[in-house]
């Protein structure tokens, strides 16, 4: 099982534009390189990563990304997000030999 | 004779590196970004494109992406591309912004296998493109592949 960390502030205010950081544990393995016995090795790549809002019964996808072989191994994508409601963020990164992982974060407000 | 031979060689050098080929060239780079433009003609404003000037290490090199641009719903920026001159694919990543951003920033760590060109290309919700490239020095490359 991957492990996957998901950083948001601390304490975010209402309206606050954050920035969310999600950093995951894969071999972005390019399928160009060779091992030691001149093997190729095969291409095992994250494609795709998304983060959804859940807010209620509405699920609305607020980033996503397309991920190929030049990004480096434990893939860190950083974006930010508007925080003016609260809600659950889901991310899922999906890819090669059937990977997929998930997480979910709450958004929560100070008081 | 000898010092034409040596020209001779060097001048022929790139054709023979584009025979063996598992890096994009040039070309490659290009048309990938035409594909991504698809017709609109960018403009070369509004993205700051952040990657230190010189790398140590090809592996694992930061980017930051950030465009100077509204995320109000009626007009925002929907898409931000990378793409690189000289590993064996021309894309890097494609990620896909919406007003919710409020921003339109990203950052991720690339692979570079050696000294090239990184261009990001950003597309905004009423079409127009928005171009910055950069030049990268790589002094160890990432290890993409092995000959």
């Amino acid at each position: 099982m991957a492990a996957a960390i998901i950083s948001l502030p601390a304490a975010i205010r209402r309206g606050d534009i954050v920035t969310v950081r999600a950093l995951i544990q894969h071999p972005m393995e390019t399928g160009y390189r060779r091992d030691a016995g001149g093997i190729l090795l095969p291409r095992d790549l994250i494609r795709r990563f998304t983060c959804h809002v859940i807010e209620g019964d509405a699920r609305m996808l607020a980033f996503s990304a397309e991920l190929h072989a030049a990004i480096a191994a434990n893939p860190l994508i950083a974006f930010s997000l508007k925080a003016d409601r609260d809600c659950v963020l889901e991310f899922q990164w999906s890819g090669d030999n059937g990977f997929v992982h998930r997480e979910s974060r709450s958004v929560r407000f100070l008081a | 004779m000898k010092r034409r031979a040596a020209l001779v060689s060097i001048a022929l050098a790139p054709v023979v590196w584009g025979a063996r080929g598992a890096h994009a060239d040039e070309a490659d780079f290009d048309k990938a970004m035409r594909s991504f433009l698809a017709g609109a003609k960018p403009i070369e404003s509004r993205v700051t494109l952040r990657i230190e000037p010189l790398v140590d290490n090809g592996n694992s090199v930061p980017v930051t992406v950030a465009v100077d641009h509204p995320m109000a719903a009626d007009l925002h920026i929907r898409e931000i591309a990378l793409f690189n001159e000289k590993n064996p694919q021309p894309d890097i990543a494609v990620f896909q912004l919406t007003p919710m951003n409020g921003r339109a920033e990203v950052v991720t760590r690339i692979r570079l296998a050696g000294t090239q060109r990184v261009a990001a290309i950003a597309r905004a919700s009423d079409g127009q493109c928005y171009l910055r490239t950069l030049d990268v020095i790589v002094t160890t490359a990432a290890c993409v592949e092995m000959d």
